[in-house]
């Protein structure tokens, strides 16, 4: 029987480990706008001519 | 569709998609409207942005109206950036602008693009729903006006208005809502899974330790669910009852806490497994209404006031005469300001130099717009319409004659909203028949078996909560919000469904609400004009700036300019003057006649005579809202109906034939008597609906018990209120209105039904056995049947709204 004591534990702490990832996603602001980016995930990354170089990749801090 | 079909026979803009009316402005075999959505599509094509064109077909926001440049020279001022901007490093500076034009995918795109356009903006961001995009820019290479600008540039101009300064501006996303639902929804899944040998008495068979194990592990997921998840009600409720009054979240709390109480108790004393499983589960379900609830518009804002309808920089002279751009807030008395056209007067102030024409119809309800001389006083929130003018500042922005009315009581106290809603009512009778039952239980089994005393006392308690009242409320609500959505009427809240399905007496404002804003008719009555006479009239009324003879100018057609001799303008009467030799004269009857008007069915009228000849007169109407008679006669039927006007009586004998002679009419109304006028009428213990538009309403939609703002572009300022309508939705009012009336049906036939399952749960809780089984059956199904039978029910009365939109 002592294997369902461990079995438990580890699936409890996995599933804790997600609820800390979902308060995360959260609190960082992720559902505060739900449907932008469904439509921005459509568009194509890239430009149609690449003369100047595409800077909107670039790292900046999102979170204010 | 619209475009595709009018594109077979016409050419269309391709920056716009409106009729292309010119054919010279081609650039790449591309038809424009205007030579602004030419400029428009020329800088989006230089920088290699035209995919904005392959999302969607014509995105670009028209460009006809010009806007002036340095327009957005007080951004520069260092005062005014530190207050727009919200966070800034030694190269970075963000800001939030609000675009109300943002409209479709491409919007999208390209102001995600900004960087391709403006080298200084590292990120452009949009929230789309908020119609808002934020830009993080090097402040070095480009600043906050220049960013302004390019948004400008490419059809989007930023809405910048004086709230944007005045604290608070970013409302902060309530977050903890969606935590906690999170926390509950999961303690309540992994509670439910750890409780199931309990469910199938599959302890029998196990080792005793692992029936600890699992119940020591229940109530240690259930303490956020209580502590946390909950604390809403606990709080909610403590406070009602602190003000001597019980509301729904009351008995919740005391269900939840005496669940936990007595889970807690069980499980220590190890004499059963508890009903935490049914605690996290109603606590999960509760806050999913609740949050499902309150989820409204939020690109639209209901408590806008005076500073939201302001501008945020104005030009102002200073010492030298120099001209120099400051914040609103920093206008003193005195100060010279400089207003150009098409702008708002943001403070009372004299006229000092210059034409005014200013358009008072959003402030006070006057539909045509007054002109004043120099010297005049001319009051804040008007918008000159005849070129640029000069003033000096009278009055301090916060004391001027429109924002004195922000001090009135109606602003301060909010719109009790716990205490009216029937919910309350329902769940307190509730809440004493409850009482009842568990104490006759409890005292049934003090004299039969004295064991089961507690037991049955509290399984009743918790079997019974008045959950199932409030998820038929918050779900009906939720539910009618977004129908109502839907069609275009934009709630505050649900608290004002209630009240609306309560009200008894509608109180119309008459410009821009029953008339439609800026628009008028012009008819001509009386003998046919030849192209002489009217080329006579048309001269001599161009001479005169008063709004009545601008109308006439509009509607003859011009042929020549003719010599204007001895030109006399007798105020409030009319003009006359001598046109090659005629002897023309234009005004009212009392001038043009001699004699006082007979019969005026509605509108001003403009008499005309050459020669003394009397020719006819032209009579300038309001022009109404399409499907007024019919939703007139609709809600003439049922409510009282009522008029209070800022503007003139010119119409009122119209509005008396569309009204019926009985309905009260008070025209000349400043924004006091308006709210005054509905306090009076509450008085008289009557629950009016107001209708209005503008910012003399303001008042009355505050005092009114529903005040619904009619817009024609939701966009534009609307006055707070509780209610947005559109205006194209204008004629639905009547179907709305009874559709909200059946917010109470549903909630009392999903409520019946949860009483069924109650007595269900009752039936053994009284005997003392409720096994945690039974109500955790009860309790997700109860709560499903609920949001299943009021997402049916209000799709079924939205039918009804559906027949009456086609």
């Amino acid at each position: 029987m002592s294997v369902l004591f461990i079995l438990i534990s580890a699936s409890l702490m996995i599933a804790i480990g997600f609820l800390i990832a979902f308060i995360w996603s959260v609190k960082s602001g992720q559902y505060d706008d739900d449907y932008t980016p469904s439509v921005r995930m459509l568009f194509d990354d890239e430009l149609v001519s690449n003369e100047t170089t595409d800077i909107t990749n670039k790292p900046t801090n999102t979170n204010d | 569709m619209k475009v595709l079909e009018k594109s077979e026979v016409k050419t269309t803009c391709f920056h716009c998609g409106e009729d292309v009316v010119t054919d010279d402005i081609i650039v790449d075999d591309k038809h424009f409207c205007c030579s602004g959505c030419k400029t428009v599509y020329e800088i989006i094509n230089k920088n290699e942005l035209c995919q904005y064109y392959d999302i969607t077909n014509s995105p670009g926001i028209n460009q006809k109206a010009k806007i002036r440049e340095g327009k957005f020279d007080f951004l520069d001022d260092e005062k005014i950036i530190d207050k727009l901007i919200h966070f800034k490093d030694e190269t970075q500076q963000h800001v939030i602008f609000y675009l109300p034009q943002m409209h479709c995918s491409s919007c999208i795109w390209i102001l995600e693009h900004l960087n391709k356009i403006n080298k200084g903006i590292i990120k452009s961001q949009v929230n789309f729903i908020k119609k808002e995009v934020t830009v993080i820019y090097d402040f070095k290479i480009t600043s906050l006006k220049k960013v302004a600008e390019t948004l400008t540039l490419i059809g989007y101009e930023p809405h910048i208005n004086l709230s944007d300064v005045n604290s608070n501006k970013i409302k902060k996303y309530d977050r903890t809502k969606i935590v906690k639902l999170g926390i509950a929804g999961f303690c309540f899944g992994n509670i439910m899974m750890l409780s199931f040998p309990e469910y199938f008495s599959l302890e029998k068979l196990e080792d005793p330790a692992l029936k600890y194990w699992f119940n020591y592990l229940n109530l240690f997921l259930s303490l956020p669910v209580f502590f946390y998840s909950a604390s809403e009600f606990f709080i909610s409720g403590f406070k009602g009852l602190r003000q001597r009054f019980l509301n729904i979240d009351a008995p919740i709390a005391l269900a939840v806490l005496i669940t936990f109480s007595r889970s807690v108790y069980e499980i220590i004393s190890s004499t059963g497994a508890g009903y935490l499983d049914s605690m996290s589960g109603i606590v999960f379900f509760m806050l999913i209404g609740r949050y499902f609830q309150n989820r409204t518009y939020q690109s639209i804002s209901f408590d806008r006031d005076y500073t939201s309808y302001f501008p945020l920089g104005v030009s102002v002279f200073n010492d030298d005469g120099i001209e120099k751009q400051i914040s609103v807030a920093d206008l003193k008395v005195g100060d010279r300001i400089k207003i150009h056209n098409d702008e708002i007067i943001p403070a009372d102030a004299i006229l000092f130099m210059g034409k005014a024409t200013i358009d008072y119809s959003f402030v006070t309800g006057e539909s045509l717009p007054i002109d004043k001389s120099i010297g005049e006083i001319v009051y804040a929130g008007g918008k000159q319409t005849s070129g640029a003018i000069e003033l000096e500042v009278v009055k301090e922005v916060s004391q001027s004659y429109l924002t004195q009315l922000w001090n009135n009581e109606a602003f301060q106290a909010k719109k009790e909203e716990v205490k009216v809603s029937f919910i309350h009512r329902i769940s307190r009778y509730f809440t004493y028949a409850l009482f009842t039952v568990a104490l006759s239980s409890a005292t049934y089994w003090y004299f039969h078996d004295t064991t089961k005393v507690w037991s049955a006392l509290t399984a009743v308690l918790i079997v019974a909560c008045p959950c199932a009242l409030l998820l038929s409320a918050t779900f009906t609500n939720g539910n009618m919000i977004r129908i109502l959505n839907k069609y275009k009427l934009y709630v505050k809240n649900s608290a004002v469904i209630e009240r609306m399905a309560n009200i008894d007496t509608i109180v119309f404002d008459k410009t821009g609400t029953i008339t439609e804003q800026r628009k008028s008719e012009i008819v001509y009555q009386g003998q046919d004009l030849t192209t002489e006479q009217s080329q006579l009239i048309r001269s001599l009324a161009n001479q005169s700036n008063h709004p009545l003879s601008k109308s006439v100018v509009s509607h003859l057609p011009f042929n020549k300019t003719l010599l204007v001799k001895s030109y006399k303008e007798f105020k409030g009467f009319g003009t006359s003057a001598l046109i090659n030799g005629n002897s023309v004269k234009m005004g009212s009857s009392e001038f043009v006649l001699n004699q006082k008007s007979l019969q005026v069915n509605s509108g001003s009228r403009v008499y005309l005579s050459i020669n003394d000849e009397f020719l006819g007169c032209f009579i300038v109407k309001n022009s109404y809202r399409e499907g007024l008679e019919k939703i007139v006669s609709a809600l003439g039927s049922q409510y009282e109906l009522k008029i209070v006007s800022g503007d003139n009586a010119s119409e009122a004998t119209y509005l008396k034939t569309l009204f019926g002679e009985k309905t009260e009419m008070l025209f000349d109304q400043k924004p006091e008597d308006k709210l005054n006028y509905i306090k009076n009428l509450q008085d008289q213990h009557k629950k009016v609906l107001m209708i209005g538009d503008g910012l003399n309403d303001a008042g009355a939609l505050m005092q009114s018990d529903v005040g619904i703002a009619i817009s024609d572009d939701t966009n534009n300022f609307s006055p707070a209120c509780d209610a947005v309508l559109s205006g194209k939705q204008f004629s639905l009012l009547n179907e709305l209105i009874n559709y909200c009336r059946k917010e109470k049906v549903i909630i009392y036939a999903s409520f019946t039904l949860s009483i069924i399952y109650n007595f269900i749960g009752l039936f053994f809780a009284v005997q003392g056995n409720l096994q945690p089984v039974i109500a955790a059956i009860l309790m997700p199904v109860s709560s499903i049947s609920i949001v299943l039978l009021t997402t049916g029910m209000s799709a079924l009365y939205e039918l009804k709204l559906k027949k009456h939109k086609a």
